[in-house]
This record gives structure tokens, C-alpha cells and sequence, in this order.
């Protein structure tokens, strides 16, 4: 059986002991949270860390709730938490949508979002729907707290804004009004890393959109989104025209990659039939015509 | 029979056949089943395989210094070392020889270069990363189809005067005659089609526990295996150990499909790390080995041709098949026949003319074929014939039922030589098609169907709908002697029964359970026969020194031969009690009657014996007659007269959305005939299993390889196993037709559902696309691929 | 390093590496051997467990996250030899043949139960999607759930029904 190599073990017992024991320990250190991403690269021994540094103990980092015109997300909620949670199945649907097809529910039970969001997988689904909601990371050090914007925050496969020392706290999104969302995945089969997955926000003033966000998995998206779609988008009519185009936008602006899971001919298609059908489902919800 | 006959016994279980709970899983809910890996022994250490990275590869040098100064580490076994042992190569099943420990090359990626014996797991894998291996890379042979080019490396360039990669040609058929009828039907259709590389993938991978006493000179060896008397014969053999001196033991197997036939580098490896350390040495393998290295399934290329009336009449059916052995050709299967029974590729039908040819190449991949509950091959027969009526339909503009109807073979035909030789036993094919079209609701669905597509085309909806069908013919229970042997070992089962002078029974078994259930149907056999509650009845398996010789359980046998054996063991004993009683109630046994587990007076009911009353008795002091000894027990060894032939009609129905691809199997229904049922519960177990199997097969299995013959199916991320989700509630129905020369009339169920389940799925895939043909896995990938008309060729990395 | 944790009721030390599996801790070190691995890469399930209250894959699980915390394995399922009620349905429905998932079965199914006791088949056909099965096709597997939640008390409950 695969097994890691050897490391030395730290339990943090509070947010700012991990990011001393980081600060001690150099970059040969990582924290772990649910594991489920960084354990199976250290068993294939792709990940060789001098020192982990468990953070389950932390407190006051599972929290969903309402703080001021945003919902803000510890980062040690776990993805069971996010699937369940009522307060964003009333603002932001598309958080079940893609929960519902992350893994299997007792990958769920142990994985975080904060952990989901260090890894920087490019097929990560929380980081497009991260991406579509524009919502912001909260990254702590020893000096202190900074904000960065969701799309600054991955910047490449497994590179995030997160530097040494430093560890995600909290990820936060704009409360928004008159808005639907939804994601929407193709997998080879349940619990399958994405073979592409597309998510995106509708808020409507009327029949015009007054503003959207894209979020695209699995593709080759340029910071996980396509800026021209939502462009072409917003300020207009919600119409399946308007829509196909923007859909059409993604297809022809993503930058996918041929893998066992389909060739990039496909996955571009599915880049522009998923948008389409997201589209069409977010702006359904901000109608309230479907749940 | 039906079960209302059967009487019940204290425990409310059947005396005889029926559903009962199944005795063996008192333990498994408690986890407490012994699989290998929980086999824990003093003293004992712990073994790793260094692996290839390469498929092809000249070994240059090892360094093994580092790995050996590693505190923990007991050994470092290397080819060199195994030579010394005259071990380096080992026979497979099928005349050829594999490398235990590569000594000149490397031939697929895990191909097995070293062995590690050291304290404990972590100690050994961490020793694998300090073993220095210089390779020198060769182009490897990776596409099946250029195997044979004049400019191909030869693998086996360790066989003397080898020049190519052809491992043989055979046929069977008449490819005279067949080529009259071809000339002269009104229709021929031609059909290209791949069963890609698949791989049983049982829960539990393969390992074992082996100790040598160094004083008794006794090896005992707890291993994954499916046949554990003939591996004990191969040890024999291989290593030169006195067969009297093996003991194999094959505890709680976590699933075999094939997997654990054969004889693995791993198992070899940890006998030879226990003579050498003199302590147990437990090797288990981790999934990326067991998927990487032991026996796959499938991987052939074939091109069938279907020739028919234009009315739909089939005449005749032929094919020409490229099959990827890998870079040892070490399939198990009988010795007669290279392909397995692949020949049996007519199917159900009743038509004159057929024809194969298999053609065999070595390839830079991992060595097997014949595994995952495959039957020997029925499972690609099967699915060719029934991709070939599908294509039949499409071309005649006809429907497949109504096709299939037309063409199966009628009761009165049985038994039936077909064009390749095979003598089907008994079979009522139409009842059972008939019988999954009316569980289906068939014209139902069909009209169903076509509103769906007329919806589709109006643009209402992007949900197709397809339903596909499937009828096969196995043929299992290997097999008669005169016919069929592995290694020149003929495949009969031998089978002992002890009645203990209570009345409570022991039957000892060759076949060996890896979760069909065993422990409770063989009880319900003897109790079927003798009338011991099967509560009473105590089934030993497993134990080479325990059980007597037989080939094991594989090819769905497990009924057919020791089920069989079972039985004629249990008349034995009946006979026998006959005697005793008669003389016990001093009549003659002719005056006697059985019923329900007891003799008794004809016309004189209260005057009788039981058997627990006559098993005391035949421990006593009761006279009896000249030349009858005392006491029940009994052995036999059945050789079965000829194969048993189970046949089922499948039926699925799938959605499949045409904007992405995405299948989805909405229903499955699956009519069986094996014969009469023992433990109908288990029956259907079985069947659930290998419907599983079919989807997974047909919407996500497959072993991959890129141009450097990587292997991209290496774990459970990349081969992918059907999970409770694309898995429908499956709806059977059954049909009973006994086999006319099977004791009990039963014809064995294992694989029945593998078998016959994926041409189905594809078939009802390809009904809902309009499209002729794809191939195995249908993944969004592929479906959406075929549906651009550029499908993709899932055997190699995708481009 | 010295690992303390609750299993099945019983506080347990050890010394192990820092880097050990939950899975082997609990096989090797404590020799409950009825939680079984299967994979390496999370997929599989065979080796679930319940960490403070919730089913986990102790593959992907250090021995040293577990301590301090609470674990329950399959060998902790039945009471005084008597099955409960998730592994009586199991033999009831015939939800098992090789035996080799069934422990993580068995306790991923129990963690279903305690938070729906009255799921649906297509709920629990999601509960236990993370779990593979190689032989039932898993269809006896829902019912073995079914007839646990329909038979809350186990068997108890059948033989006075």
C-alpha cells in the first residue's frame, strides 16, 4: 500500500499558532485540513513536506453566515457543511449545484474549501464558482489580514496568492439581489474530477442583465472565467441568443487540454453547451421559476 | 422443484434448495473475515516490488547497496539473485514464461525488477526509492495492429529464434463454406469493434503470506487464489518443492473476477524472501500494482461480418480477431484452446456458416486476457454477436427483438451442435426473450421512444432514449477431461463428504468461494440429497491439506462440476445409508422408501430411519451386511460429461443526453435461465454483480496506453469503477431450463450477467444515437465524438 | 510519536511514526483487521470508519489527526455478539457476497441512518456512492438499508413482528 514519506507532525491550537509553526518551519512545512487532496500526492510522494501541520483544531473557521453585504465562509467548512448549508441555498445555489458532484459524501465529510481553494487544481469546481461569484479570499499572516479578490487569487495550476507563512482564513461573497446561479458538470462518472464544468450568476433589473459572472472548469479558462462573455452579456437582455453567444465566447476563448477525460475539440464544446445551459438556469432562478 | 416442497429445518432454514440466508456472512458483518492481508504471523516481514517505469527497457545495472544498508531492511532480492535459484522465470498458464524479477529487460510499465523484504510496509516502500535501476529505454509496442510490422521491436527476444511478435494463429469454423454463403447472401455487413483492456479489479488486490520452516522443510503459503490446489501443483513445479510439503491456504478471498487465477511474480517473491530470511514474509500490493500488473481482460481488436436473407434470416457470422496478449502471453485457460472459447462467437442464433481466425501478438503491456468473469471468452464472443445482429438490424431497417426472434434457436433443436462444435445442452431461447419483453413493457418503451425523438428533432428536449438488447449462450463448467486440462491437469473436481455419528456433516471442497457464497450452497446440495439441516452441514474450502484435488473456481465451474461432485458424493452416501438402515429395520433396502431425509418401511410410514439415526447406527454395533463397511463418509471426483449451457435476454433502456453525451442506464432488465436455482438469493446476487460489470465496462472501464505505453489506468482515479449512482435497480426475471446431464440440472451463473450485459448497454447507446457503432467505454467523451462521426480510439491516449 | 485516541469505546496509546494511516493504526497496531483498505487514493471506501461522529476514509487519514478524537469501526457495530439493526438488514437482503466492503458499507450506511433515519433509495444511493462494491451491483445494498430503516430495532423487532 502507498505510503508517505516521512515528516514531522505540529498540531496548530489556534489560527495564529499555525502561522507561527509556518513561520518556523519554513516553506518545507504545509498545513493539512481534510487531507483529501494533499495525503494522496504525499502517498504518490509527488508532495514531500518536512512538516504538516494539522489545523483541525482551529476554532472559529466553520462558520457560514451573513457579515455586513456578504456571506462569508470559514475555511475549514467542510464541503458536507457547504452542500447543506440553508443560507446559501437561498443566496447562492450554485454552491449545492456543484457540492452535489464534488467527490462522494464522505470525501465531503473530511475535504474543506479552504483546502480545496490552496490546492489550485485546474479542475477544482469551488474555484470556478468562486470565480463566477467574484467574491474575495481572506489571507492571514503574522502582519496581519489582506483581502485579495477570488480572480487574483489562483495564479496557475497549484499556485495561489497564498505565500509562506500566510493561510486563507475566510472566502467571502457579495450578497446580491433579483439573482439566480447555478453549476453544471460533465463527469465520466459520480465523484469524477470535472471533464468540464461551467458555473455562472444572473442578476436581472427587469429583463436586462445587470450583471453576471462566469466561472469555467476544466478548460484552459484564463483565471477560470471568460471576462468577454460576461461583457458581452451584461447591460443587455437575458435572451438564449444572447446567451448562445455568450456560450460561444467561452468555446472560443478557453484553452483545454486533451486528457483521458476527452479531447479538446470536446471539452471546448462543452465549455459553450455548459454556459449556455447555466445561463439558462441562473436567469430561470432569478425568475423564480425553478428552484 | 419448487421450494414449497423443500421442509424446513429448526432454524427456518430450507433442507434443500431455497432461499436462506448465507452462512458465512455471520462473520463478514462482524468484521471478521480472514483476508490475507489480516493474516498475522511471529516473526513476520514485510516485502515490496520495485517496479518498471518503462514498458521496454534493457536493465543496464541495479544498485541495491543502499536499499540493503537501510536499518529495517532484511533483503534486497534482485533477478540476478532469483537465477541463482533457477527462479527468474516462471511457466504461465498457457506454455510461455514470465519474468518473476526482470533480469535482461523490462517488457511493460510494473513489469516486477526487485523485491524488498524488510519490518514493516512503510520500511519496505521507503527502500523501493533507494534501489538504483539504469535503464537503457527501447521503443515499445504499443497499438495492438503494428505489433506485427517488420519494423516492430521484438519483446520476446528471450525465446530462442523468436523474429516477431506473434504469439499464434488458430481458427475454427469453415472458412470454405462460409465464404459460399457470404458470396451468395442478399446482405453482408461489416463491422469493426473493440473490447478494449479491462481489469476485474476486485476490492481486495492480490497478496500473499508465505513461511518456510526451515526444519520441516514445509511451506505454507496464504494466498489470493481462486484455485489454490493448482497453484500448489505450480509451486511444485516451479520451484521444485515437494508437493507434499505445500500447503496452500486461500482464506477470505475479497473477490477474484478472474483476477486470481494465475500465478503472480508478488506470491513467488515472498516464498523465495521467506527462505531466504527464514522468517513469514507478507507481500501485498497496493492498487496501482494491481491494476498495472495483474491479469487484465479482453483487449481484442475483431472485425465481424454478418451475412443474412434480405427478410433477416442470418446464414452465417465470421471474424477475424487481433488479440493483445501483452508481453507474456500467460492467459488461463484450457490447453486445447488458445482463445478460450471464443469460438462459441455463433451465439443463439441458428445459422450454418461461421468462421474465426484469433491472431495473438505480444504487445509492451501488462500479461493476462482472460479474467473478469469472462468465461473464457464467451464475454467477447458474446459481445460480437450481438453488436453483429444490432448492425444486422440497422442495415435490414428491422427491429432487434424482431430479428433476434426470428434467428434464435428453437426448443426442439437442443441438443445443439452449432457450426464450431460446441453441443448446447438445453435451452428454450424464445420463452426467455419473450418473457424480458413483457417485463420491459417492450412496445411501451418503443413508442416511448419515438416520441422522444420526435421531440428531440422538433427541438424540445436534448434527451434521447435508446434500448438495447442482448440474448447470450454461455458455454461453462470446464470441463470434460477428454477435452480440457491447464498445464496437463484435467478439470475434474474431487469432493469428500464425513458424517460425524450425530448426523452432522462435512463436506470438503476444491473450489474455492471468493463471495459466491459456497459455504451455504453446498450445504444446501447435501442437504438437498440427504436431509441434514444445512446448519448441520460444515463446508471446508480453502485448504490444500484440508480439501481434496480440483481445479478450482473460475469459467462459472464452481456448480457445474463441484456442484455436481457434491451431489453424486451425497447419492453415495445415501446409497450407503440404504444398507444401514435396511439392515437396522431388517428388511431388505429395496423394501425401503426416502423421503425428506429418511428411509422408511414402503407402506409401513412410521417404520423407518433418519440419517443422523443411521449415521449413529453406522458407528455402532449394528450387524451388517457382508462387505458393508461401517461409517457414511464418502468421496468422488467428477468429470463432467460436457459443458453446461446458461442463456439469458437482456434488456436496457438508457438516456443519453445528446448536448454532452452523458448516458444514463434508467433500466435494466435481465431474464436468466441457469437451471434450476439453488439459493435463489444468491442467484441473484450473482446477476446484480455482473450487471454492474456490463455498465461499468460499457460506460467507463478501460486500460489505456500512451505512445510510450504508459499505463493511464493506473488507479481508481483513472480506471473507473461503476458506484451506486450509474447503477439502476436492477429487475430480473427467470426462466428454468435444466441441463439434461447435470445431477442437479444446474448450469452455473458467475458470469452469466458480465457476459451478457454490455453488448446491451452499447447496443441501447448506439438505439438512442442512430448510430451503428462506437466502442467500449462510452464515455461522454467518446459518445459525443461518435455523434460528430469522428469517434475516438479508446485503447490508446486520446488525441 | 505517542497517538491517544477513543476506539470503540476503549482509550488506546501508541507510539508510531508521525506518518502512519489512520487505516494501518488502526489494522496493524490495534489488530481490528475488519477495516480493510482497498485503494490509496480515496476512491473506494473500504476502509471507512467514523471519526467523531462522521464516516470518513481512514486511508486518507494520519493516525496522529486522529487523536484525541473518537473512532468507531465495524467491530464496535454489534452489541454483545447481537448484530444491530444495519447489519442485520445486510443479511437479510443479501447485501453482501465477497464480505471485503461491507465493513465500510456497514459504517458509512450507519452514518446515514443517524442523520436520516428514514432515506430513500435514491438518498442512499448517494450516501454510499463513495463506497464501491464489486459484487452486488449494489441494488441489495439499498435494500439492506431499507429493511434497516424499516427495522430500526434489528432483529429484535422482526421475530416479534
Amino acid at each position: 500500500m502507498q505510503v508517505p514519506d516521512v515528516f514531522e507532525y505540529e498540531r496548530a491550537s489556534s489560527v495564529d499558532d499555525a502561522i507561527a509553526l509556518l513561520e518556523k518551519h519554513g516553506d518545507e512545512a504545509r498545513l493539512i485540513a481534510g487531507g483529501h487532496s494533499l495525503l494522496p500526492m504525499m502517498k504518490l510522494r509527488l508532495a514531500v513536506p518536512e512538516v504538516l501541520i494539522d489545523i483541525n483544531d482551529l476554532e472559529g473557521l466553520d462558520h457560514i453566515r451573513i457579515d455586513g453585504d456578504e456571506i462569508a465562509i470559514g475555511a475549514m467548512v467542510r464541503h458536507a457543511a457547504l452542500l447543506e448549508s440553508a443560507l446559501l441555498a437561498e443566496h447562492y445555489p450554485i454552491f449545492a449545484d456543484a457540492e452535489r458532484v464534488i467527490a462522494d459524501p464522505l470525501v465531503r465529510n473530511r475535504g474543506t474549501i479552504g483546502g480545496s481553494f490552496c490546492q489550485g487544481d485546474p479542475a477544482e469546481d469551488l474555484a470556478s464558482v468562486g470565480t463566477a461569484l467574484r467574491g474575495s479570499a481572506v489571507i492571514r499572516s503574522s502582519a496581519g489580514e489582506r483581502t485579495v479578490p477570488i480572480r487574483e487569487f489562483h495564479q496557475g495550476p497549484y499556485e495561489t496568492a497564498v505565500g509562506d507563512a500566510e493561510m486563507l482564513v475566510e472566502l467571502r461573497f457579495p450578497i446580491r439581489t433579483h439573482i439566480g446561479s447555478a453549476y453544471a458538470k460533465v463527469e465520466r462518472r459520480v465523484g469524477d474530477w470535472a471533464v468540464a464544468a461551467a458555473g455562472a450568476f444572473v442578476q436581472l433589473d427587469g429583463d436586462q442583465i445587470a450583471d453576471v459572472g462566469i466561472g469555467l472548469t476544466a478548460v484552459g479558462a484564463d483565471g477560470f472565467t471568460c471576462p468577454e462573455a460576461e461583457d458581452l452579456l451584461r447591460g443587455g437582455p437575458a435572451t438564449p441568443e444572447r446567451f448562445a453567444d455568450a456560450a460561444q465566447l467561452c468555446h472560443d476563448l478557453c484553452a483545454p487540454v486533451t486528457d483521458q477525460r476527452g479531447p479538446e475539440d470536446y471539452k471546448r464544446h462543452l465549455a459553450r453547451e455548459l454556459t449556455r445551459r447555466v445561463l439558462h438556469r441562473a436567469t430561470a432562478r432569478a425568475r423564480g421559476e425553478e428552484s | 422443484m419448487t421450494t414449497t416442497e423443500v421442509p424446513t429445518s429448526a432454524e427456518g432454514n430450507p433442507i434443500g434448495f431455497g432461499r436462506m440466508h448465507r452462512k458465512e456472512d455471520a462473520r463478514f458483518l462482524r468484521g471478521q473475515g480472514t483476508y490475507v492481508d489480516d493474516v498475522t504471523l511471529p516473526g513476520m516481514l514485510h516485502g515490496a516490488i520495485l517496479r518498471s517505469p518503462f514498458a521496454h527497457a534493457r536493465i543496464v545495472n541495479i544498485d541495491t547497496s543502499a536499499a540493503e544498508a537501510h536499518p529495517r531492511v532484511r533483503a534486497v532480492i534482485t533477478g540476478e539473485t532469483l537465477e541463482g535459484l533457477g527462479l527468474a522465470w516462471m511457466p504461465t498458464l498457457s506454455q510461455d514464461t514470465q519474468s518473476v524479477l526482470a533480469t535482461d529487460k523490462v517488457r511493460f510499465q510494473g513489469a516486477e525488477v526487485a523485491f524488498v523484504v524488510a519490518d514493516d510496509r512503510y520500511a519496505a516502500r521507503d527502500a523501493l526509492e533507494l534501489i538504483d535501476v539504469d535503464y537503457e529505454p527501447l521503443d515499445a509496442v504499443v497499438d495492438a495492429k503494428k505489433a506485427l510490422d517488420p519494423d516492430a521491436p521484438v519483446i520476446r527476444d528471450d525465446l530462442e529464434g523468436r523474429e516477431d511478435n506473434k504469439i499464434y494463429d488458430w481458427e475454427a469454423g469453415d472458412a470454405e463454406h462460409c465464404a459460399e454463403v457470404f458470396d451468395q447472401a442478399d446482405v453482408v455487413v461489416t463491422q469493426e469493434m473493440l473490447y478494449p483492456r479491462v481489469h476485474p479489479a476486485p476490492m481486495e488486490t492480490c497478496g500473499s503470506v508465505a513461511s518456510m520452516d526451515p526444519v520441516s522443510g514445509k511451506l505454507t503459503i496464504w494466498t489470493t487464489t481462486q484455485a489454490p490446489h493448482a497453484h500448489r501443483t505450480l509451486y511444485a513445479l516451479v520451484a521444485g518443492l515437494p508437493e507434499h510439503k505445500i500447503q496452500v491456504i486461500s482464506p477470505d478471498i475479497g473477490g477474484g473476477f478472474g483476477n486470481k487465477v494465475g500465478i503472480y511474480p508478488g506470491y513467488v517473491c515472498s516464498i523465495v524472501g521467506s527462505i531466504v530470511t527464514g522468517k513469514p514474509v507478507k507481500w501485498m500490493e497496493d492498487r496501482a500494482e494491481n491494476l498495472m500488473s495483474t491479469s487484465f481482460a479482453r483487449d481484442y481488436h475483431m472485425t465481424g461480418s454478418i451475412a443474412a436473407t434480405k427478410d433477416g434470416t442470418i446464414q452465417g457470422l465470421k471474424v477475424d480477431v487481433l488479440a493483445d496478449h501483452g508481453a507474456f502471453n500467460g492467459v488461463a485457460q484450457p490447453t486445447k484452446f488458445p482463445a478460450g472459447f471464443f469460438h462459441i462467437f455463433t451465439g443463439s442464433y441458428d445459422y450454418d456458416a461461421a468462421h474465426c481466425n484469433v491472431r495473438a501478438v505480444y504487445t509492451n503491456k501488462a500479461p493476462g486476457g482472460v479474467a473478469y468473469a469472462c468465461s473464457f471468452r464467451v464475454t467477447e464472443a458474446v459481445y460480437l454477436v450481438e453488436r453483429m445482429v444490432d448492425c444486422l438490424a440497422d442495415e435490414l431497417g428491422m427491429d432487434p427483438a424482431e430479428l433476434r426472434m426470428k434467428n434464435l434457436l428453437r426448443p426442439e433443436q437442443f441438443p445443439y451442435t452449432t457450426p464450431t462444435g460446441w453441443e448446447y445442452d438445453s435451452g428454450d431461447y424464445p420463452r426467455a426473450l419473450k418473457e424480458a419483453m413483457r417485463l420491459a413493457g417492450y412496445d411501451e418503451l418503443r413508442a416511448e421512444q419515438a416520441e422522444r425523438r420526435r421531440a428531440f428533432e422538433a427541438g424540445e428536449t436534448n434527451q434521447l432514449m435508446g434500448i438495447g438488447l442482448s440474448f447470450f449462450t454461455e458455454g461453462v463448467g470446464a470441463g470434460p477431461r477428454k477435452h480440457m486440462d491447464i498445464l496437463g491437469l484435467g478439470m475434474a473436481d474431487g469432493c469428500e463428504l464425513r458424517i460425524h455419528p450425530t448426523g452432522k456433516a462435512v463436506i470438503r471442497l476444491s473450489v474455492q468461494s471468493q463471495g459466491q457464497g459456497h459455504e451455504t450452497t453446498f450445504a444446501q446440495i447435501v442437504a438437498q440429497e440427504l436431509g441434514i439441516p444445512p446448519e448441520d452441514i460444515d463446508v471446508v474450502h480453502g485448504d490444500t491439506d484440508n480439501t481434496p484435488f480440483g481445479l478450482g473456481t473460475y469459467g462459472s465451474r464452481s456448480t457445474p462440476v463441484s456442484g455436481a461432485a457434491a451431489a453424486v458424493v451425497s447419492r453415495r452416501v445415501k446409497d450407503k445409508s440404504r444398507i444401514i438402515a435396511a439392515a437396522a429395520l431388517e428388511c431388505s433396502p429395496d423394501d425401503l422408501e426416502w423421503e425428506h431425509g429418511r428411509w422408511f418401511v414402503k407402506g409401513d410410514p412410521d417404520n423407518g430411519k433418519t440419517i443422523q439415526e443411521i449415521a449413529f447406527a453406522s458407528h455402532g454395533n449394528l450387524e451388517l451386511p457382508e462387505g458393508v463397511e461401517g461409517h457414511l463418509d464418502a468421496t468422488a471426483v467428477y468429470d463432467p460429461p460436457e459443458l453446461t449451457y446458461p442463456f439469458g435476454a437482456y434488456i436496457c433502456v438508457t438516456d443519453v443526453d445528446a448536448g454532452t453525451g452523458e448516458v444514463k442506464v434508467r433500466r435494466f432488465i435481465a431474464v436468466d435461465d441457469c437451471g434450476p436455482r439453488i439459493n435463489p438469493m444468491i442467484v441473484e446476487g450473482q446477476i446484480h454483480g455482473g450487471l454492474a460489470d456490463g455498465v461499468g465496462m460499457a460506460l467507463m472501464e478501460v486500460i489505456a496506453f500512451d505512445p510510450e505505453g504508459n499505463n493511464l489506468g493506473g488507479s481508481f482515479m483513472d480506471y473507473l469503477l461503476p458506484t451506486s449512482m450509474e447503477c439502476p435497480s436492477w429487475e430480473t426475471g427467470e426462466t428454468v431450463t435444466p441441463s439434461p446431464h447435470h445431477p442437479l440440472g444446474v448450469k452455473g451463473v458467475g458470469e452469466s450477467a458480465t457476459v451478457g450485459s454490455p453488448a446491451a448497454v452499447v447496443n441501447a447507446v448506439l438505439d438512442a444515437l442512430q448510430i451503428r457503432s462506437a466502442d467500449m467505454p462510452l464515455t461522454p467523451a467518446v459518445v459525443w465524438r461518435a455523434m460528430q462521426g469522428s469517434p475516438l480510439r479508446n485503447d490508446l491516449a486520446i488525441e | 510519536m505517542q497517538v491517544t485516541m477513543t476506539v470503540n469505546g476503549d482509550e488506546v496509546t501508541r507510539d508510531v511514526e508521525p506518518r502512519m494511516l489512520l487505516v494501518h493504526f488502526i489494522r496493524d497496531e490495534l489488530g481490528l483487521t475488519g477495516t480493510h483498505w482497498g485503494c490509496d487514493t480515496s476512491n473506494c471506501g473500504t476502509c471507512t470508519l467514523w471519526v467523531d461522529g462522521e464516516a470518513v476514509k481512514s486511508c486518507t487519514v494520519l493516525a496522529a489527526m486522529a487523536g484525541g478524537r473518537d473512532v468507531h469501526t465495524v467491530e464496535g457495530v454489534a452489541q454483545n455478539g447481537e448484530l444491530d439493526a444495519v447489519q442485520q438488514g445486510f443479511l437479510e437482503e443479501h447485501g453482501l457476497q465477497c464480505g471485503f466492503c461491507t465493513p465500510g458499507m456497514i459504517m458509512t450506511a450507519k452514518w446515514l441512518l443517524e442523520r436520516d433515519p428514514d432515506p430513500d433509495e435514491g438518498t442512499i444511493r448517494e450516501a454510499i456512492s463513495g463506497n464501491l462494491c464489486r459484487c452486488t451491483g449494489y441494488e441489495n445494498i439499498v435494500r439492506a438499508v431499507r429493511w434497516a430503516a424499516e427495522h430500526p430495532a434489528g432483529a429484535d423487532e422482526e421475530v416479534s413482528a
